[in-house]
C-alpha cells in the first residue's frame, strides 16, 4: 500500500499539471484600444481624415506598433496592426523607424526586422514586405520608393562599411537597384531629379560622416557629396528649394546645429549655430524644430523648441508650446504638423520602456489633448483616405 | 540598430564574465537549524560536510550532495529555481545567460561565493550562474541578508543576498587512497558533457582533487509562437551553440586546530548569441555574433585556532577574465561591426579574526582589500582601476534560546582612470546589520528569525566608465531589508514520517537610488543614472518531509513565493506603483523523490505565475505563466568496489512553449542520459 504512495502522488501531480497545461490560455491576438480624445469634426472629401503613428518599440522587444487617429470620431486607436493582420507572424516587428503614405499604400520601415512593411492604406492589410537589411528611412518619386540602409557592401575593413540607397519598383514591390552612399545614411529627400541623403556615420565615432550624398535619379548614381557637418540625421526641403539639414554633433564639444543647402548649387549657404536640432518638420514656410541635449551638469535632457522662418532663415519663436505644458514632456521624440489645419503634434518617449504620450496642440501652441501611445511614439503620417473599421473588413 | 544596440552591446559584452563548473550532485533537504543531514544512503558523500556546528544565525536554504543529483538540472542556476524567493532570468538553452534575482532586489545585489571567496565581476556586477555546472559541487546555499558565521570575511557581510557554492572536499573510505568518478551526459540539442573527477590522498592530512569537464551543445531547438485565431509558427533556434571546458585542481590540508585549501580554476568557452527572436523573414539572415571567454583564478584559504580566545582566517585570490565579442557584417549582413576585447584582473586579500570571550559571546574583526582593473580595446576607454577596502566588526551571542549577531561594515572605494577621463570620487560607506534567531521552546526546533540589513552595491565599472554610457557621478544603490520568519522542524525516530518541517518568512525591502539606464538625447546615447525607488513586500514559504517505508525512502519539498515589487520612482507616471518587470506575484516549486533498492525516481515541477515585461502593467506587456514538469529515473549498481549509475531524464514533459525573458524562447521537451562510474 505504502509503496504506491509516491508513484500515485507523482501521477496525481502530473495529471494536475496536464490539466493546468490545458487551462493555460492560448494567447489571443491583442485587440486595439480606442480612446476618445476629442469630440470629433466633420471632414470634407479630400481633407485629412486622420493619421498613423508608428511606435518604434525598444530594440529586441518586437514591439513596433501602429496607432491611428480618426478626426471624424475623435477616437485614438492604439495598436491596430495585429488585429487586422492576425496571420502575420510576430506582428509588425522590431523597431519601426519610418512611416510614409504613397498612393494607396502605407509603408513602414522596420529597422531591426530588416524590411519595409507594405500595407493597404484603406484597410491596413499586410500586402508584402520588402527585404532591406538595416533599413532606415523611405521616400518616393514616380514608380519608385527609395530606402536608406546601413548595410552596404563590406570591403577590406569591416568597420568602414558604407551604406546605400535601395530603389524599389512599386509595381513589383521588389528592390531593383542599389546606390552606395556614405556611412550610415539616414533621412532622404527628393528635389527634382536629385535625391539627397544625410550620412551620419553614427557607428564610426569619433570619425563621423559629415556629408550629404546627392544621387542623380536618372542614372541612379551618386554625383556628389556635400560637406556639411558631423553626424547628420534629418532633411527637410522647403518651398524655396532649400534643403535643411540637422547635425547631431558629437555629444561632447560639438553641439547640434542646423544647416541649409541650396539645391540649385548643392552648396551649404547657411549655418544656424543656435538652432540645435534633433528633429524637424516643415509646415508652409515654417520649420518646426525640437532638440534634446543631454547635460552632465543637471543629469537631465535639455529640451528646446524653435520655429524657423524658411524665407528669412531666422528663428520666429522659441516657444512652440505656449501654455507651459511643454514641461510635461520628458523626451520629445517625434514632431508633425497637420498640413490642413496647422495643429501640431509632439510625442514623448519618456523612459523608452513604457508607453509614451502624444500631445496635440492648436496652431497657437495651446494643448488640445494628450493620449497614451505605444512604446517610443515617433513617426506620424497624415492620411486623406479614411481607414475602414475592422468590423467592415471582417464582414467581407 | 540605434542606441539600443549600445544597450544591447552593454548587456552582451558585459555579459557575466564568470566561470563554470561541473554537474549534478545534490538532493533536497531543507537544512533546518543545525542542518538536518541527508538521511538517505549516500552518507559517505555527506559525512564531511554534515554535522558542522551551526554556521549561521538564520540557516540558509541548501541543496547538497545527492539531492542535486536527482534534479534534472544543468547548472547552479537551474538548481536555484527550487529555492524560494528566487527568480531566474533565463535567456534559453543550455548555454544561455542565466542570472538570479533574490527577493526582487536585482541580480547585482547577489554575492556569489566559490569555496568561501567571492566571484567578482567588477565590470557589470553580475555572475552568470548558468555557467556553473554541478559536477563537483557539494553544497549550494542561499542566504537572505547574509551568512552570519562567527568568523567570516568582510565580503561575507557586503551583499544583500548571497549564494555559496562549495565544491566537493575529498573524503576517503577506510584506507582508500584514490576516488575516481567519470561521468558522461548526452542529451537533446546534440549535448555532450563528459567529466572526470580524481581525488587522491597524499598523506593523512593532505589530499588533492582534480576535476575537468567539457561540454558542447549545438543549441538548436524548436520553438513555437502561436496566437488564437492567428498565426502559428515553429522555428528552430539558431546560433545558440556553446563549447566550454573547465579544469580545476585543489589541495586540501588539515593542521592542528586548523585547515587550509588552495585552488586553481580555468574555464574556456565559445558561444553564439541566438539573440532576440523578433519578426524577420524566416531563415533570411544568419545571426553570427559570438563570444569567447577565458576565466582563470587561483585562490587559497587558511584558518587556525591559536588559543581558546583567538582564531584567524586568511583568504587570497587572483583572477583574470578575458572576454571577446565579435559581430561581423561579413557573416551577417544585418549587423554592424563590433569586435571588442575586455580584460579584467582582480586581486583580493582578507583577514578575519575571531575572539571568543565566553562560551556565549564572541566577536569577529575582518579586513578585506580588493583591487580591480578593467582594460578594453574600445575607443576612448577609461581604463578604470578600483581599490576597495572593507572592514567589518561583528559580535555574536549564542545562548540556548537566542542566537544573535550584529555588525557594522565600512567600505572605502577609490577609482583611478587613465588619460583625460576623470574618475568617480572616493566613497566611504557605513552599513549595519542585525540578525537574530529566538528559540522559545527548549524541546522543539521552533525558531523565530528576524533580520535587518542595510547594504549597497557600488556602481559597476561599466556603470561608471563604459564609453558613452557610463556616469561617474553615480551614487551607490542602497537596499534595506526587514525580515521576520518562523521555522519548525521535527524528526521522528519511528514511523512513516521521519522528518518534516516548514519555514515561513515575510519581508519588506526597499531599493533606493536604483541605477537604471536612461536614454539621453537620442537612441544612440543612453546613460546610467540613480533614478529609481522600489518597494518589495514578499513572503517565502517552504515545507519538506522525509518518509520511509520498508526499503522505500521518500522525500518531498514544496516552495511558494509571493512578491509584490512596486516601482515608486515617478509619482507623475501613469505606471507609478506598477509591478517591476519579470517579477511574478506567485511562483513555486515541488520536488518529489523516491528511492528503492538503488532505484531513484524524481519528479519536479516549477511554476512561475503571470507577470509583466515592463513596469507598465498593460496587456501589451503581459507574460503568460509557465510551468514545467521534469522527471528522472536512475539506477545504481554495485560492482565490487565500484559503482555505476544510470540516469534518464525527461524535461518539460508537456512540451510547454514559454519564455522567461521576452523574445527569448525556451526549449520544449528534451531528454538527457547520464552514466556515472565511480571507483
Amino acid at each position: 500500500m505504502k509503496k504506491t504512495v509516491l508513484p500515485s502522488a507523482i501521477i496525481f501531480f502530473m495529471l494536475s499539471g496536464f490539466l493546468l497545461n490545458g487551462c493555460r490560455q492560448g494567447e489571443k491576438v491583442l485587440p486595439s484600444t480606442g480612446i476618445e480624445v476629442d469630440p470629433g469634426t466633420d471632414v470634407e472629401e479630400g481633407e485629412i481624415t486622420g493619421f498613423f503613428l508608428l511606435n518604434e518599440g525598444n530594440m529586441g522587444s518586437n514591439k513596433a506598433t501602429l496607432d491611428y487617429y480618426d478626426y471624424e470620431t475623435g477616437i485614438y486607436h492604439r495598436n491596430i496592426y495585429a488585429e487586422r493582420n492576425p496571420g502575420v507572424v510576430k506582428e509588425l516587428g522590431d523597431v519601426g523607424n519610418d512611416i510614409q503614405i504613397y498612393r494607396d499604400k502605407l509603408y513602414a520601415v522596420i529597422n531591426c526586422s530588416h524590411f519595409v512593411e507594405v500595407m493597404d492604406l484603406a484597410t491596413l492589410k499586410h500586402i508584402t514586405q520588402i527585404s532591406i537589411p538595416n533599413c532606415r528611412y523611405i521616400t518616393f518619386k514616380d514608380d519608385y520608393a527609395y530606402v536608406s540602409s546601413y548595410a552596404g557592401p563590406v570591403k577590406l575593413d569591416p568597420n568602414a562599411r558604407l551604406g546605400y540607397v535601395a530603389r524599389v519598383d512599386l509595381n513589383t514591390l521588389q528592390v531593383k537597384d542599389t546606390c552606395v552612399v556614405g556611412y550610415q545614411p539616414d533621412e532622404l529627400v527628393i528635389s527634382g531629379d536629385k535625391l539627397y541623403v544625410a550620412n551620419s556615420g553614427g557607428y564610426r565615432f569619433p570619425d563621423y560622416d559629415y556629408t550629404v550624398s546627392v544621387i542623380n535619379l536618372k542614372t541612379f548614381k551618386e554625383i556628389k557629396k556635400i560637406d556639411v557637418a558631423i553626424n547628420l540625421h534629418r532633411l527637410e526641403l522647403d518651398h524655396n528649394g532649400n534643403l535643411w539639414v540637422s547635425s547631431r554633433g558629437d555629444y561632447y564639444d560639438i553641439p547640434s546645429k542646423t544647416f541649409v543647402i541650396d539645391t540649385e548649387t548643392d552648396t551649404v549657404t547657411d549655418t544656424l549655430h543656435l538652432v540645435p536640432n534633433s528633429n524637424m518638420t516643415l509646415y508652409r514656410d515654417s520649420l518646426y524644430i525640437y532638440s534634446t541635449e543631454w547635460s552632465w551638469y543637471t543629469e537631465s535632457n535639455t529640451v528646446t523648441y524653435a520655429i524657423v522662418d524658411t524665407d528669412t532663415k531666422k528663428v520666429v519663436t522659441r516657444n512652440l508650446i505656449t501654455d507651459g505644458t511643454d514641461t510635461d514632456i520628458t523626451v520629445p521624440y517625434g514632431i508633425a504638423v497637420n498640413p490642413d489645419t496647422g495643429e501640431f503634434f509632439v510625442t514623448d518617449a519618456k523612459d523608452y520602456v513604457t508607453p509614451g504620450k502624444l500631445h496635440c496642440y492648436g496652431p497657437d501652441g495651446v494643448r488640445k489633448w494628450s493620449v497614451t501611445t505605444g512604446d517610443i511614439p515617433a513617426h506620424i503620417a497624415f492620411t486623406r483616405t479614411k481607414l475602414r473599421p475592422l468590423e467592415e473588413i471582417e464582414e467581407q | 540598430m540605434k542606441a539600443k544596440s549600445l544597450i544591447y552591446a552593454l548587456f552582451v559584452l558585459l555579459a557575466p564574465v564568470v566561470p563554470v563548473s561541473g554537474s549534478a550532485n545534490l538532493r533536497f533537504a531543507e537544512p533546518t537549524p543545525a542542518q538536518s543531514a541527508d538521511s538517505v544512503h549516500n552518507i559517505e558523500q555527506i559525512v564531511v560536510s554534515a554535522q558542522r556546528t551551526k554556521i549561521s544565525v538564520i540557516p540558509p536554504q541548501t541543496m547538497q550532495g545527492a539531492q542535486l543529483q536527482q534534479l534534472s538540472v544543468h547548472s547552479v542556476a537551474d538548481a536555484l529555481r527550487y529555492f524560494s524567493g528566487v527568480q531566474i532570468k533565463d535567456y534559453g538553452g543550455i548555454g544561455g545567460l542565466k542570472t538570479v534575482n533574490i527577493r526582487s532586489l536585482g541580480s547585482q545585489h547577489v554575492g556569489v561565493f566559490y569555496d568561501g571567496i567571492q566571484i567578482g565581476n567588477a565590470q557589470n556586477g553580475v555572475v552568470d550562474l548558468g555557467r556553473f555546472s554541478l559536477d563537483n559541487m557539494e553544497v549550494v546555499s542561499l542566504y537572505n541578508g547574509q551568512k552570519s558565521d562567527v568568523i567570516q570575511t568582510a565580503k561575507d557581510f557586503a551583499s544583500a543576498n548571497a549564494i555559496y557554492l562549495r565544491t566537493r572536499e575529498p573524503a576517503f573510505d577506510g584506507d582508500k587512497k584514490d576516488n575516481l568518478r567519470t561521468q558522461l551526459k548526452v542529451g537533446s540539442f546534440a549535448t555532450i558533457n563528459p567529466s572526470i573527477l580524481w581525488e587522491h590522498r597524499l598523506s593523512d592530512s593532505i589530499s588533492s582533487s582534480v576535476s575537468t569537464e567539457f561540454m558542447y551543445t549545438n543549441g538548436k531547438y524548436k520553438f513555437s509562437y502561436a496566437k488564437k485565431d492567428g498565426y502559428d509558427t515553429t522555428e528552430v533556434r539558431q546560433n545558440g551553440d556553446v563549447r566550454q571546458f573547465r579544469a580545476e585542481a585543489g589541495l586540501f590540508g588539515r593542521i592542528r586546530d586548523g585547515k587550509w585549501q588552495a585552488k586553481l580554476y580555468y574555464y574556456n568557452s565559445e558561444r553564439g548569441y541566438p539573440g532576440a527572436s523578433v519578426r524577420e523573414e524566416p531563415g533570411k539572415f544568419r545571426h553570427q555574433d559570438r563570444q569567447w571567454d577565458d576565466n582563470f583564478f587561483a585562490q587559497a584559504s587558511f584558518q587556525k585556532r591559536l588559543s581558546p580566545l583567538y582564531r584567524f582566517m586568511l583568504n587570497g585570490k587572483y583572477a583574470y577574465d578575458y572576454l571577446h565579442y565579435l559581430s561581423d557584417p561579413r557573416l551577417d549582413v544585418t549587423t554592424m561591426y563590433v569586435n571588442n576585447r575586455y580584460y579584467q584582473q582582480e586581486l583580493y586579500f582578507s583577514t578575519a579574526n575571531q575572539f571568543t570571550f565566553t562560551d556565549w559571546w564572541s566577536a569577529n574583526l575582518a579586513g578585506d582589500v580588493q583591487w580591480n582593473k578593467l582594460d578594453a580595446d574600445l575607443r576612448d576607454f577609461a581604463y578604470p582601476r578600483r581599490l576597495t577596502a572593507l572592514g567589518a566588526l561583528a559580535t555574536s551571542i549564542q545562548l540556548p534560546w537566542l542566537d544573535m549577531q550584529a555588525n557594522v561594515l565600512y567600505t572605502y572605494v577609490h577609482d583611478n582612470t587613465a588619460g583625460a577621463s576623470s574618475a568617480a570620487k572616493d566613497r566611504h560607506e557605513w552599513t549595519p546589520a542585525v540578525v537574530a534567531s529566538f528559540k522559545p521552546l527548549r524541546r522543539h526546533k521552533l525558531y523565530i528569525n528576524a533580520f535587518y540589513k542595510r547594504i549597497f552595491r557600488m556602481p559597476t565599472l561599466n556603470d561608471n566608465y563604459y564609453t558613452f554610457i557610463g556616469n561617474i557621478n553615480l551614487k551607490p544603490e542602497y537596499t534595506t531589508q526587514y525580515d521576520l520568519g518562523v521555522s519548525y522542524d521535527k524528526e521522528f525516530a519511528t514511523g512513516f514520517v521521519r522528518n518534516t518541517g516548514v519555514k515561513l518568512d515575510a519581508y519588506y525591502n526597499q531599493v533606493e537610488d536604483k541605477i537604471v539606464a536612461m536614454p539621453t538625447d537620442n537612441q544612440f546615447r543612453w546613460t546610467m543614472i540613480n533614478l529609481g525607488y522600489v518597494e518589495i513586500r514578499g513572503m517565502d514559504f517552504s515545507g519538506w518531509t522525509h518518509m520511509t517505508a520498508g526499503e522505500w525512502n521518500i522525500t518531498a519539498r514544496l516552495t511558494y513565493t509571493y512578491q509584490k515589487a512596486q516601482d515608486f520612482t515617478d509619482p507623475s507616471s501613469e505606471f507609478y506603483g506598477g509591478q517591476i518587470p519579470y517579477i511574478p506575484w506567485h511562483s513555486g516549486s515541488l520536488i518529489l523523490g523516491a528511492e528503492y533498492r538503488g532505484w531513484e525516481l524524481n519528479y519536479s515541477f516549477i511554476y512561475t505565475g503571470e507577470r509583466y515585461e515592463s513596469v507598465a502593467n498593460i496587456p501589451e506587456n503581459y507574460a503568460q505563466p509557465w510551468y514545467t514538469h521534469d522527471m528522472s529515473i536512475s539506477k545504481r549498481l554495485r560492482i565490487k568496489e565500484s559503482s555505476l549509475r544510470l540516469t534518464a531524464e525527461i524535461n518539460n514533459i508537456f512540451n510547454q512553449q514559454y519564455e522567461v525573458v521576452q523574445c527569448y524562447p525556451m526549449p520544449g521537451t528534451n531528454f538527457k542520459f547520464i552514466i556515472t562510474f565511480e571507483l
